[in-house]
């Protein structure tokens, strides 16, 4: 008989994790991770993997379709600095309804279908958008140079303040650096604090219960397209989100944003961290952008240094072999990582660390647990 | 055509217009269409969703461009032709040895290389069957997608880092290489001229086409792989090791592809990300032909390749600007809602 | 008495087979009306039609006077009919708890509602009815174990708990027991005749005579699609004309 899983406290989980995310730019620091720019991209893509973890990893719906509301995201957001303000806060509010009318819309046509037929309409969907953002939206999006500030733009709210290009504010505070980063933290933990909720609640169970037989939902009295629909949704708020941040703090929003491979580095974090957990898709965030922030930076003469220890012929052999997987070949490890955690740990990290915590356990309880296990068998098939 | 309502003496004109919008969707369809069969073969058989297809496609062209290559492996040898000083010139080695032969042989190098790609997309499709894809039968759709993209990107990500990020032009034989008077030919006047190489894709498309389906209908092979797309359980019941079959027909699916790109090089210059591209248009023509349906693949893929061409007429991007960008999708995503099971799909294959 | 559920004049083809022909069916309020009849006569397609899985070609189907012929499933379980599968229909990934409070749930939202800010922990009442559910089963134990690791006969009480729990005006029953050894069947037998007693209309679909008669107020025998017989058990006992079709003359 397995006890009742212990829920942490929400609000002390909300605390801790307020506190991690908030001081990493002080435990980040011996990692060598702790500049602005990283982190910033760490929060961003940690709410564009929340939310679309909402979609995938409560229902199992497997979109190709979110970069489409990042890049609407973006693009509203750089519209609204351009016409009305350089203040973040209503270009967030902008982009965040936005996408998710877009996602809306998306949604409503997509979800009609179920499966890999469902994977292949968002996959239509976003190659649409993207063409189109290439092509003959060109007056909204500028084509191939993406969007950008521009001197002449009216803003109509705080057009007198600077001259050369004015940078990105929060009612003042300018959004470069440690700013930058804290203002995209307070949105991941905002976000964080909602998927939470969402988790732990009846909507979240309902959708979780789709996941896993959806005929079964329907026979139990649920009309399961508005769940599938309020999902898709949020999650499409929550790119939208992302897609703000990023031109928050960096005006400027690009089609390539909008490409379907682009949805496939968001599947990748999900999966990798954990599909379906609160912290996986966190997770998956960090170690992939850690690592791609080291290895694209790691050339032959860094992995020569690497390997300086060693006999020359060997050191030889091993910036040989390593050298196709750093700098310009990061992308073959993340395809690589892609196969190797969807063929041996389909539940990602956290189902790594689950399975070692287990072992562990199960060391320090291993007669009692055994025991009461086989009891529990002998109990269902005889009672 | 709607453009007929033009009755001035444009109208030779508009007909070849016509006439050459119509061969260009037949070409580009020809490509959809081979890329489409092998994924459906693969589809209908294995029941795997495979986005390493475009992958492929992609090897099969840079069979090709390699294949130019080690062809075209040169040494520098005195440029007898320049006489005031010293001039070196590359001159590759096969000249050297087989003289005009040589010459020749480089000349058609492309079509060459089809007998290079056979065996080695054969090869390649085996060893992915059998060393990857074989795994994840039993697996959820959505873990095969995810797989197999990932294997998408090792591929394209090892061609770029052998290749290059850029285009590598790898030209058609020299002979080929003009344009064909198709109005001269039949009797429409001088303006309508169509690339000679285009045309032989359409041609070698519609042969590669006619030869998978004879196989498929005439062998008793073939006829065991189509009774396994209706009914798995039965043909495996009967004591057919089904398994061995369908790795064949990976192998198959992977050498039409692999063709498919390999003759497509001298129409569009490869590059690593040539496969991404190619992958989600297929699966659109999959789609609305009807997952596992080969002639629905076969029917869509021309199908969207002329309508695409035909969007792209300027005529109609003024009363619908961008269509021609998006015309694809949007049929798939009309077939998708209105017809689930695409254009000849036939139910219970990859049915939710 | 009135009826709960009444069937009239129902069709139903496959391609050329037909599968329902005319069937009349009409069921009383707090019976159980057992339906048996050979393979393939159209039992398990009937229960399709009932809960909107399949659409009628003809004819209607009506719930407490309410014409329920072509709603949606979601609709038709609102009205209040639930359905115990003949292959359990349970959510695998779930905890046995989780899995009865879905449709705890459902019973009280509605087929929608943006719940998404409550917590799961708060929905106390909810939870202790679920448990008060699962002791019924003998399921209570088990209740945070994953609904996966369960024995085939644990799923299929599992599932007449999470029909239960929505207090259905109609419970559909597709073979209860079938699959299960002895002592589950007689289990099984003692929860339908508790249940039973509190009033609530059944219907059965059952192989085995045994259950049939020790739970059934009502038969009706159901043969290529049609019924040709209705009594009680001691008429569809004495019937010839059953004898002959369905049980090929021998002895119940």
């Amino acid at each position: 008989m397995m006890n009742k899983p212990k829920e942490m406290n929400e609000l002390l989980l909300i605390l801790i994790f307020s506190a991690v995310v908030l001081t990493m730019p002080i435990w980040l620091s011996p990692l060598g991770a702790a500049y602005p720019d990283l982190l910033q991209k760490f929060a961003i893509f940690g709410v564009f993997a929340i939310g679309y973890n909402i979609l995938f990893g409560l229902t199992g719906y497997l979109s190709f379709g979110h970069a489409a509301f990042l890049g609407v995201g973006s693009y509203t957001a750089v519209w609204s600095f351009k016409l009305l303000s350089m203040n973040v806060l209503p270009a967030v509010m902008f982009s965040v309804v936005l996408a998710g009318l877009f996602a809306a819309v998306i949604g409503f046509v997509s979800l009609r279908r179920s499966g890999i037929y469902f994977s292949i309409l968002t996959l239509a969907f976003a190659q649409m958008s993207y063409n189109l953002a290439y092509s003959v939206l060109t007056p909204i999006t500028n084509g191939e140079t993406g969007l950008q500030l521009a001197k002449e733009d009216p803003r109509i709210l705080d057009s007198a303040v600077v001259d050369g290009l004015p940078s990105t504010n929060f009612f003042g505070i300018e959004l470069q650096g440690f700013s930058g980063f804290y203002f995209c933290a307070a949105f991941l933990i905002l976000g964080f604090i909602i998927a939470l909720r969402i988790f732990r609640s009846p909507f979240g169970l309902k959708l979780r219960a789709i996941k896993t037989n959806q005929t079964r939902m329907r026979y139990t009295g649920f009309s399961t397209r508005p769940y599938l629909l309020t999902a898709f949704v949020i999650s499409g708020m929550y790119a939208g989100l992302a897609g703000a941040l990023m031109a928050c703090t960096d005006p400027l929003a690009g089609a390539e944003r909008m490409q379907w491979t682009a949805s496939g580095e968001v599947v990748l974090m999900t999966i990798l961290g954990g599909v379906g957990t609160l912290f996986g898709p966190l997770l998956g965030v960090g170690i992939i952008k850690y690592f791609e922030n080291i290895f694209s930076a790691i050339n032959e003469q860094a992995l020569h240094a690497i390997f300086d220890f060693l006999p020359t012929w060997l050191e030889e052999f091993m910036v040989l072999i390593t050298h196709p997987f750093v700098g310009e070949g990061w992308h073959l490890t993340l395809g690589l990582l892609f196969m190797l955690t969807v063929a041996f740990l389909p539940g990602g990290v956290m189902e790594g660390i689950d399975y070692i915590k287990k072992k562990m356990s199960s060391k320090d309880t291993d007669e009692t647990e055994g025991t009461s296990t086989t009891k529990t068998a002998e109990e269902g098939s005889s009672s | 055509m709607f453009l007929y309502r033009n009755q001035n003496k444009n109208k030779c004109r508009d007909m070849d217009t016509i006439l050459l919008q119509l061969l260009n969707g037949l070409d580009k369809g020809g490509a959809y269409a081979l890329i489409a069969l092998g994924l459906t073969l693969v589809f209908g058989t294995l029941g795997v969703v495979n986005f390493a297809h475009g992958a492929l496609f992609m090897l099969g062209a840079f069979c090709a461009v390699s294949f130019n290559k080690l062809l075209t492996l040169s040494k520098k040898v005195k440029d007898e032709s320049i006489t005031f000083f010293d001039a070196y010139k590359e001159q590759p080695y096969l000249e050297i040895w087989l003289g005009d032969t040589g010459t020749t042989i480089i000349d058609w190098s492309v079509p060459l290389s089809i007998l290079i790609a056979i065996p080695v997309m054969l090869l390649i499709g085996l060893a992915m069957e059998r060393g990857l894809i074989r795994h994840f039968y039993k697996r959820s759709h959505a873990e095969q997608i995810l797989f197999t993209f990932g294997l998408a990107i090792v591929l394209q990500e090892i061609v770029k880092s052998v290749f290059g990020a850029n285009p590598i032009p790898t030209p058609a034989p020299d002979i080929v290489s003009g344009s064909a008077n198709l109005g001269a030919a039949l009797g429409l006047g001088d303006n309508l001229v169509y690339p000679w190489w285009r045309l032989i894709y359409l041609m070698f498309s519609a042969v590669i086409i006619a030869g998978v389906f004879a196989f498929l209908k005439l062998t008793t092979f073939g006829m065991v792989v189509r009774a396994g797309i209706h009914d798995k359980e039965t043909v495996g019941l009967l004591g057919i090791n089904i398994e061995r079959r369908f790795t064949i027909v990976f192998g198959l699916a992977a050498v039409v592809s692999g063709l498919a790109g390999v003759m497509y090089v001298p129409v569009l210059p490869p590059d690593y990300h040539l496969g991404m591209d190619f992958l989600v248009l297929s699966f659109v023509v999959v789609v609305v032909g009807g997952m596992g349906s080969l002639e629905g693949a076969v029917a869509a893929g021309f199908l969207l390749g002329i309508l695409q061409s035909f969007c792209s007429l300027n005529e109609i991007k003024a009363i619908i600007p961008g269509i021609d960008q998006i015309i694809i999708y949007l049929v798939a995503v009309v077939i998708l809602l209105v017809k689930p099971r695409g254009l000849m799909g036939k139910k219970g294959v990859m049915e939710d | 008495m009135t009826a709960v559920l009444k069937v009239e004049g129902v069709n139903k083809s496959f391609g050329g087979l037909k599968a329902l022909n005319d069937l009349n069916l009409s069921v009383e309020e707090g019976t159980v009306h057992a339906i048996i009849g050979p393979n393939g006569a159209g039992k398990s397609t009937m229960l399709n039609v009932c809960i909107g899985q399949l659409v009628p070609d003809t004819g209607s189907v009506q719930f407490h006077g309410e014409n329920i012929t072509g709603k949606e499933p979601y609709q038709i379980n609102q009205a209040g009919i639930s359905r115990v599968f003949q292959t359990p229909a349970i959510f695998s990934e779930l905890t046995i708890l989780q899995n009865i409070m879905v449709p705890a749930l459902a019973h009280r939202d509605g087929n929608f509602k943006f719940n998404a800010f409550k917590a799961m922990g708060r929905e106390k009442e909810l939870e202790e009815e679920a448990m008060r559910y699962l002791e019924e089963v003998s399921l209570a134990d088990a209740a945070h174990d994953l609904a996966a690791s369960m024995s085939r006969g644990n799923k299929r009480r599992l599932e007449l708990a999470m029909c239960l729990i929505q207090h259905p005006r109609l419970l559909l029953l597709d073979e209860p027991t079938a699959g299960m050894a002895r002592h589950d069947t007689n289990r099984t037998i003692d929860t339908l005749k508790k249940i039973k007693e509190g009033g609530m209309t059944k219907v059965i679909i059952e192989h085995d005579m045994h259950v049939v008669f020790s739970v059934a107020d009502r038969i009706s025998v159901l043969a290529q699609g049609h019924i040709i017989a209705e009594g009680t058990p001691d008429e569809i006992r004495g019937n010839p004309k059953v004898q002959e079709a369905y049980l090929g003359g021998a002895e119940i």
